[in-house]
């Protein structure tokens, strides 16, 4: 550690965004802005069926129309028709099938890909696919998880034998130790498919950079450093000659945690052709081809005693993995199994997941992926087991949850929570919530049989960010590490660049960096570009996901930063005629103890870096330092979420009435940023819970894949967020930061459903399921209602 | 997305818009605000040989008041019809149809011709009009025609205009000093209807003296829900009004889709329709 002075002058400051300007005024180098001469672009013609064989496919007419350039389907496309990695093996045992860019002989999901048209103009090539010829022979559909297990099922791949891609276990206690039990209770949830609807559809650009043997692609991507060495594994492009760019990336959600087959056919036809190709989706495209998120059946069983002493939790799950396995497909629902026991101690917890192959679209990373999961029914379950003990809701989390003085504390599921104030965040949230004013209201609803009634839905949630470290997850079978990298470089001019390995896609990390970054060499923060998701510019990196951007990165970053310091220090020193040690540095500025004449600023050092006319012995010249981290642990951020819940009995409609959220997300670097995260993640996660389900019907045809009928909230859905904090600083990394990208969408589903129930449960309701719409709701009530 | 490539045709007059389509034959388009069209030529439902603009005919636009009834340009945006002061003030319940529509984008660029004419099972004015016995005003080669709007509405997306025909204009009967509400049930606030319900409702000495009910997205085509106007003359409490209301189920055969089965339609048309005529009537 070095004796950094920290201005705190940037760090913790809520300043406005800088990349907003450019965004906002549309300045911005979208992929699909890029045009290059030469550039022909791809069009996909996909099955619109879920699953049958490809009888006969004829790409020739195709070639008869105006300004198309070439063709292909899998047999012309031949031995670069490279197939999809899966990075993620979760068992020695797990099934996995056969995954080519473009289908072979059975296509699998309706959005399969199935052949490819190359013309001059995108208008060209789209009118092309339909002269394009081809046969289906439909064969029998597997949509449902639990009917592709059981015996007989038609086979998703007939090949692999089965549709289960395989089966986890964890623990193994639970039913020695349930004995000890007074009450049981057992439920099952539906945590239903979602789909990331980012703003921005999915867009690729490859081209040979015709001076060299260098390939550039642009992709709208969050991952391009893991992209870059997957799409040299897979196509054979030397990992040397390929360049990948995420340029402006208008969202992501872990929709763009991929690398998906439209990837591998641009760079694969680019090398091929010659020359630029280029790949933009339609939204009807994006619906059925991008990977979804969530879809899981949980079963869970949750045990106290008459005291409401939690003795363990037993979790059977069934995740949907669609038709292939993508990047880490297989590995969600585990990111999940760590969480299950959420704030609260326990002292048995067995898990179990199967993974199941249906003719359906891929799934993988959602925001939270998996946590959010698991965060829905521990929240839902310690409700019904609240209902069914007779106890107040927050009396029973605050029985069984981790106190403050007990941490750091090691959960049943085996994770070392470092830090956490539950009592702090939930005193605060129930505070500006006014909630015993609100069951005040509840209470008299009730009893006036007022055709609105009122609920509050509770969810005292943790999470897990920064994935990390490496060991940990070599022990999962994930194939990459956790670390992260930083380079900090200070130019003869005195401007900063600060060189990250994350990879943002809105989070404002050009912002955030520079405050971390000016907290510590002194330098303004307009002074200080973040150079980013280039791997050209920014080569080592391990992208933006799990919120790991700055649990993880902005470690990466601080270090290199500290060491940048002690480097200019030497050079100040020797310059100065004085120890390093005689040196103070204060606003980016060297100065001598006691003398305040004998100064010289950071640019100053720098341009005497760059030069190298009077360095010291033996140091460098130019001024930079790196720095790349592996994280001590994960990081545990966590929070008190309250939705008051209005339920119009008569309709079945609901509306949330008000919204309290405590995040405690450790040290903020911006708390503008960090308050902007949470207001979208709340609002992602009342999504699932009353607006989002992508459905298929028993033929695996998509219902509603379009924006018309797959409904997202907009601002006049959502009331105003009441958002505060509690700071716990994280004890397991330097900056003390936890993450916030996913905190929001992971507390808030169960809030909603928890007070939509807590609204009606008086009717006999003790389940919603989501997305909780009119008529859901209204067919629920009159269901309980008729059962009386 | 990227739409069958057609041609284009913008039309200055309404003589020069029927002279394309007569030329563009039977798979011409007329296009008022885009709003509805464009999205379908973009999904490729639809190829038009040619696409005849109408965005830019003078004599499409404007609101007159004719003294007992208010006279809507087709090419009148929804914006303008909303904040139309005489719109605001005699029709009241097309004022709030309208401002529900769609999403304030969408409002400045649709047009209420556009709509009706378009004739979505969903769309919120269709019912207004039909409640409200408006007129309307069709413009073929051999001259104009005027239609009731019980007969204009035909089926999902098909009206009285012809092929061959232009919507000029709708014309609205004033309803100077009747309250007016439009209940709009849906999911999310730029969704459309699941159900809406139009009511305009003449109040004497605390009763209701007269009422006009139309129901959206209930079949094929808006529904006017005579019975329930009847049973409501004479209405002065919600009790009357709600037991008035159970009549809005009456004859209908609706469909079910992903929001709403056949029973909870027919449920939400009683519920909703009562709280309309209760918001116009200010019965509470």
């Amino acid at each position: 550690m070095t004796d950094v002075v920290d201005t705190g002058t940037a760090l913790g400051r809520p300043i406005k965004r800088k990349e907003d300007a450019r965004l906002l005024h549309g300045q911005t180098n979208w992929t699909d802005n890029i045009q290059l001469p030469g550039t022909v672009h791809m069009a996909i013609l996909r099955s619109p069926l879920a699953h049958a064989k490809i009888t006969h496919l004829d790409v020739s007419g195709a070639l008869e129309m105006p300004n198309v350039v070439a063709a292909f389907g899998a047999a012309e496309l031949g031995e670069l028709n490279s197939s999809v990695p899966c990075v993620w093996p979760v068992t020695d045992d797990m099934v996995a099938p056969d995954f080519p860019a473009l289908a072979k002989d059975t296509v699998h999901h309706v959005g399969d890909c199935v052949a490819v048209v190359l013309a001059t103009d995108a208008a060209s090539a789209a009118d092309a696919l339909e002269a394009m010829s081809v046969d289906y022979e439909p064969l029998q559909a597997v949509v449902n998880m639990e009917s592709a297990i059981s015996p007989g099922s038609t086979l998703v791949h007939e090949d692999k034998g089965t549709n289960t891609c395989y089966v986890y276990n964890l623990g193994g206690g639970y039913d020695e130790k349930v004995k000890e039990a007074d009450v049981v209770v057992k439920r099952r949830f539906i945590n239903q498919r979602l789909i990331p609807a980012f703003m921005e559809p999915r867009s690729v650009v490859a081209a040979p950079m015709g001076m060299s043997d260098e390939i550039t692609m642009w992709t709208s991507t969050q991952i391009p450093h893991i992209l870059r060495l997957l799409i040299a594994l897979v196509t054979g492009i030397p990992e040397n000659n390929l360049r990948v760019i995420a340029p402006d990336v208008g969202g992501g959600f872990g929709g763009k945690l991929q690398i998906y087959r439209e990837e591998i056919l641009v760079a694969q036809l680019a090398r091929k052709l010659g020359r630029p190709v280029k790949w933009t989706e339609t939204r009807s495209e994006d619906m059925v081809a991008t990977h979804h998120g969530r879809d899981q059946i949980q079963d869970i069983e949750i045990a106290a005693k008459s005291d409401g002493t939690l003795v363990g939790l037993k979790v059977d799950l069934k995740a949907n993995m669609g038709a292939y396995l993508q990047i880490i497909t297989p590995g969600i629902p585990l990111l999940g199994m760590f969480m299950y026991p959420g704030i609260y101690k326990m002292d048995a917890y067995d898990f179990q997941c199967t993974g199941v192959f249906t003719n359906t679209t891929p799934t993988d990373a959602y925001r939270g992926a998996g946590r959010p999961e698991s965060t829905y029914a521990i929240e839902r379950i310690m409700d019904e087991l609240a209902a069914e003990l007779g106890m107040e809701p927050m009396e029973l989390r605050r029985k069984n949850w981790i106190k403050h003085e007990e941490f750091p504390y090691t959960t049943i599921a085996g994770l070392t929570y470092d830090t956490g104030n539950y009592e702090l965040a939930t005193a605060r949230a129930l505070e500006l919530f006014d909630y015993e004013g609100m069951r005040a209201e509840q209470k008299s609803r009730r009893d006036s049989g007022d055709r609105v009634q009122l609920g509050i839905g509770i969810s005292t949630f943790t999470e897990m960010c920064g994935l990390a470290p490496s060991r940990t997850l070599g022990a999962l079978k994930y194939v990459a590490g956790g670390w992260e990298h930083c380079t900090v470089r200070v130019l003869p001019t005195g401007k900063v660049e600060v060189i990250t390995g994350t990879s943002p896609h809105g989070q404002g990390h050009e912002t955030a960096w520079s405050q971390i970054a000016s907290s510590i060499l002194g330098i303004p923060v307009e002074d200080i570009e973040v150079v980013h998701s280039d791997t050209g510019r920014a080569p080592y990196g391990m992208d933006t996901y799990g919120s790991r951007s700055l649990a993880v990165g902005g470690q990466a970053i601080k270090a290199a930063s500290e060491r940048l310091v002690d480097k200019a220090r030497v050079i100040a020193a020797h310059q100065l005629e004085c120890s390093p040690e005689d040196l103070e540095y204060v606003d980016g500025v060297f100065q001598v103890k006691g003398d305040r004449e004998k100064a010289q600023p950071l640019g100053a050092v720098a341009f005497e870096a760059f030069t190298a006319h009077n360095l010291p012995d033996g140091v460098e010249p130019t001024l930079s330092a790196e720095a790349t981290i592996d994280p001590q642990d994960f990081s545990f951020p966590h929070g008190t979420h309250l939705a008051a819940m209005e339920v119009d009995t008569e309709t079945g409609k609901v509306t949330v009435r008000k919204y309290v959220c405590v995040d405690d997300v450790g040290v903020q670097v911006n708390p503008m940023i960090v308050e902007g995260q949470v207001h979208g993640g709340v609002a992602q996660g009342i999504a699932q819970a009353l607006y989002e389900g992508a459905n298929y019907d028993e033929d695996g045809q998509p219902q509603n894949a379009n924006l018309s009928t797959y409904l997202i909230p907009s601002a006049p859905d959502l009331p105003s967020f009441i958002t505060d904090t509690t700071c716990t600083p994280s004890t397991t990394n330097p900056l003390g930061t936890k993450g916030v990208g996913e905190a929001g969408a992971i507390a808030s589903t169960p809030a909603i459903i928890n007070g939509i129930v807590d609204a009606i449960r008086h009717l006999g309701v003790n389940d919603v399921l989501m997305p909780a719409t009119p008529m859901t709701v209204w067919k629920t009530i009159q269901a309980a209602q008729g059962g009386k | 997305m990227i739409p069958v490539a057609f041609d284009y045709k913008k039309a200055s007059s309404v003589e020069d818009a029927l002279a394309a389509l007569a030329e563009g034959g039977e798979d011409a388009k007329l296009m008022g605000g885009g709003q509805s069209l464009v999205p379908v030529l973009r999904l490729r439902l639809n190829a038009p040989s040619v696409v005849v603009d109408c965005s830019s005919i003078p004599e499409l636009k404007g609101i007159k008041d004719e003294g007992g009834k208010i006279l809507i340009g087709a090419g009148t945006t929804h914006h303008a019809v909303m904040n139309d002061p005489a719109v605001k003030s005699s029709l009241k319940v097309l004022a709030d149809a309208t401002a529900s529509v769609a999403d304030p984008q969408i409002r400045h660029r649709g047009t209420l011709g556009g709509a009706l004419a378009h004739s979505d099972p969903r769309a919120d004015q269709p019912p207004v009009a039909l409640a409200l016995d408006a007129e309307f005003t069709i413009a073929g080669t051999t001259g104009q025609r005027t239609v009731a709007a019980a007969d204009f509405f035909q089926g999902p997306f098909e009206t009285a205009v012809g092929p061959d025909e232009i919507l000029v204009s709708i014309a609205f009967p004033k309803l100077d000093g009747w309250g007016g509400h439009y209940e709009k049930f849906n999911r999310a606030a730029q969704a459309w209807s699941i159900i809406g319900v139009a009511a305009a409702v003449r109040m004497e000495g605390g009763k209701i003296a007269e009422a006009r009910i139309g129901l959206t997205n209930v079949g094929g085509t808006p529904h006017r829900a005579s019975a329930v106007e009847q049973a409501l003359v004479g209405a002065s409490s919600i009790a009357e009004v709600e037991a008035a209301s159970m009549h809005a189920s009456d004859n209908l055969s609706p469909f079910a889709d992903e929001d709403a089965d056949v029973d909870y339609r027919l449920h939400l048309a009683r519920v909703l329709t009562a709280r309309s005529v209760a918001r116009a009537a200010g019965i509470s």
